[in-house]
């Protein structure tokens, strides 16, 4: 029975190839858009969350000054001294490490290549706090870093430019006023989430960048690594409690200083992305229920024309179920195969804007079944109405119709 | 069920009513029909438009129900049946034939011709032979690929009846079979209509407006007024007797 019904509904979308195309595409346009969006907005939030880990997750950046936005006015905060660093490394549970960085721009000069980077003094808590392995040489040594020894480690950029993409370790180049031997060379990282190179850095022993380029034993910037057990917000609260008490800060007045944790800015922009997925594919939504509609549309009007086949057939013998039947089976398999072109388009669709929105191609399972079973749903509800009214048509009025 | 005896009439109406609509637009168009038909008779019912005979072959084409009266086909008392009921016995014992010919478009006339059995539920091998043995009877074999757009009227017709035959109905109801076919054609169908009556021991029940094709008939009913107005019994294409 089913065979049959399935094989007379094949039939008839075979008979009537542009209106059958005509009928789906709006189901195909449908379960295009949600499975593209659905997928480019997933592909999307994967990539906001590897450009943030890049930055290195449990990271807390602390800066002087009030945060983003509310400098105007007033004396400059003054900025961190060592002794800050080496208190919140040593008093605050939940610290791992704690890397100062002191930043100046120079341009670096080697052989008749120069390239104008940026200069980060840091010390070797710096790989500590976050994982960025070298692809080459070693960071630098205690003994370096105490006595402020005028050692670098590139970043690829540099290495790219400077060195023309060769091996560098061991070379000595100009960097400002000074010259300096490169001990080590960054693996690639390539561009961060909030723009910039991340690649295009040499990074030395905080003591000779304070020395050499900022003349003052100043900190900037203290990134603070928390243990995986410890909440970032603790551990936080702490280094302000922390922060006050050095900085002489009377009760009721506001900090002078700002601590920024990248995972709260990890998950509010995951939260964002994941929302904003949601909204695309609701109104990606509202066209596979256009779709539906449209379905039901072509379907009726397709009822009312094949009135006299519908005729004939109940003639012959068909009883009501049976035509209810085809019609209904007719309108799931036109949705089921607009779905399966829809996907198979989404997937296309997928391949050529990913890469131009510089987010990795990805197949989400969940959402391509999803958009296909709603389809078939489709196919069955608004198929529905047109077939129970070619079931109910009077044999001998349907077979006079012209 | 039970076999037909051979003396009971295949059909039988008995007092069949038909009236249409209610009120002050009410229309009787059926006032008390008698009529038997044989197994195996060949009947042309004839009379003016609006005198019943449309409405007669819808009720025995099991298409429409009496208001009153009785129907009785093979045992059934088909104005007690409902509309399923009377779909499976248009399925199992009614062939049907129109003036219009009733073919599916953009279909095969091997398509067109399987399509009752496919709600028969056969078998695909089996469709495909019954369909191909019946079109072989009405002489368009080598056509069974052609769509009705690329068919003459008169093989459409054909077509028409193969796809009536292919069940081996007991009963092939033509409404104005010749209707749309120039003269020559008409005799080729009232030709083939014959000799399935003869040949397949199918009765014929054939509405028509042309003497010339009643003459193909043994039995003429004369309808006026909603009622039967004469039956008569005749030789092939001759000598009529007056009953």
């Amino acid at each position: 029975m089913f065979g049959t019904t399935l094989s007379l509904a094949l039939r008839s979308i075979r008979r009537h190839l542009l209106r059958s195309f005509l009928t789906i595409l709006g189901i195909v346009i449908g379960v295009g858009a949600v499975v593209t969006m659905v997928t480019l907005g997933k592909a999307t939030t994967a990539a906001v969350q590897q450009s943030i880990s890049a930055l290195g997750t449990n990271i807390l950046q602390v800066r002087p000054g009030q945060g983003f936005g509310r400098g105007g006015g007033g004396p400059r905060p003054p900025d961190f001294k060592p002794e800050d660093v080496e208190a919140i490394a040593n008093q605050i549970a939940g610290v791992t490490a704690v890397a100062p960085q002191a930043q100046a721009t120079a341009t670096a000069i080697y052989e008749g290549a120069n390239w104008s980077t940026t200069i980060n003094g840091t010390t070797s808590a710096y790989f500590q706090v976050q994982p960025w392995p070298l692809a080459a040489g070693r960071i630098f040594s205690p003994v370096e870093e105490a006595a402020g020894k005028a050692v670098c480690i590139i970043g690829n950029t540099v290495r790219t430019n400077l060195f023309r993409g060769g091996d560098a370790v061991g070379l000595r180049m100009r960097i400002g006023a000074i010259s300096c031997d490169v001990v080590g060379v960054l693996s690639a990282r390539g561009q961060a989430g909030f723009g910039g190179d991340q690649d295009d850095v040499v990074i030395m022993p905080i003591k000779a960048v304070q020395r050499r380029f900022t003349g003052s034993r100043d900190i900037r910037l203290m990134l603070v690594g928390v243990d995986q057990k410890f909440s970032t917000a603790t551990v936080q609260a702490s280094i302000t409690d922390l922060l006050r008490e050095r900085r002489t800060i009377t009760a009721g007045k506001e900090d002078d200083f700002n601590i920024f944790d990248t995972k709260q800015i990890s998950d509010t922009l995951t939260g964002t992305t994941t929302r904003l997925t949601g909204i695309v594919a609701a109104v990606a939504g509202i066209s596979l229920v256009v779709g539906g509609i449209g379905i039901m549309n072509i379907m009726l009007v397709s009822v009312t024309e094949r009135t006299r086949e519908i005729g004939i057939r109940l003639a012959i013998g068909a009883v009501a179920r049976e035509v209810l039947m085809q019609f209904l089976v007719e309108a799931i398999a036109l949705s089921c195969l607009g779905g399966v072109i829809g996907l198979v388009i989404a997937q296309l669709a997928i391949a050529i804007i990913a890469p131009l929105i510089k987010v990795q191609w990805i197949f989400v399972p969940e959402i391509n079944i999803f958009a296909f079973v709603i389809s078939a749903v489709i196919g069955v509800v608004f198929g529905y109405f047109p077939a129970r009214r070619a079931a109910a048509m009077n044999p001998i009025d349907a077979l006079r119709h012209e | 069920m039970g076999a037909v005896a051979s003396n009971d009439p295949l059909i039988s109406l008995r007092g069949v009513t038909k009236t249409y609509g209610q009120g002050a637009t009410m229309f009787q168009a059926l006032k008390g029909v008698d009529l038997d038909i044989a197994a195996g008779d060949f009947v042309a019912v004839m009379g003016p438009s609006g005198s019943g005979k449309s409405t007669t072959m819808n009720i025995l084409g099991c298409l429409d129900v009496p208001t009153d009266g009785t129907f009785l086909f093979r045992g059934y008392h088909v104005e007690t049946l409902d509309r399923d009921q009377r779909a499976l016995l248009r399925r199992k014992y009614l062939g049907f034939v129109f003036q219009g010919f009733n073919l599916l478009s953009r279909t095969s006339a091997l398509e067109n011709v399987e399509l009752p059995l496919l709600y028969r539920g056969d078998e695909k091998r089996a469709r495909r032979d019954a369909a191909m043995a019946s079109l072989d009877t009405v002489g368009l074999a080598d056509w069974w690929d052609h769509t009705p757009a690329e068919l003459s009227g008169g093989q459409q017709q054909r077509v028409a009846i193969a796809r009536a035959l292919v069940t081996s109905p007991d009963v092939l109801l033509a409404d104005e079979p010749t209707g749309n076919l120039d003269s020559e054609r008409s005799v080729e169908i009232m030709q083939l209509l014959t000799r399935l009556n003869a040949e397949k021991n199918i009765t014929v029940l054939m509405v028509t407006h042309e003497p010339d094709m009643a003459a193909f008939a043994r039995t003429v009913v004369h309808f006026k007024d909603g009622l039967v107005e004469r039956i008569e019994s005749q030789h092939r294409q001759g000598e009529r007797v007056e009953s």
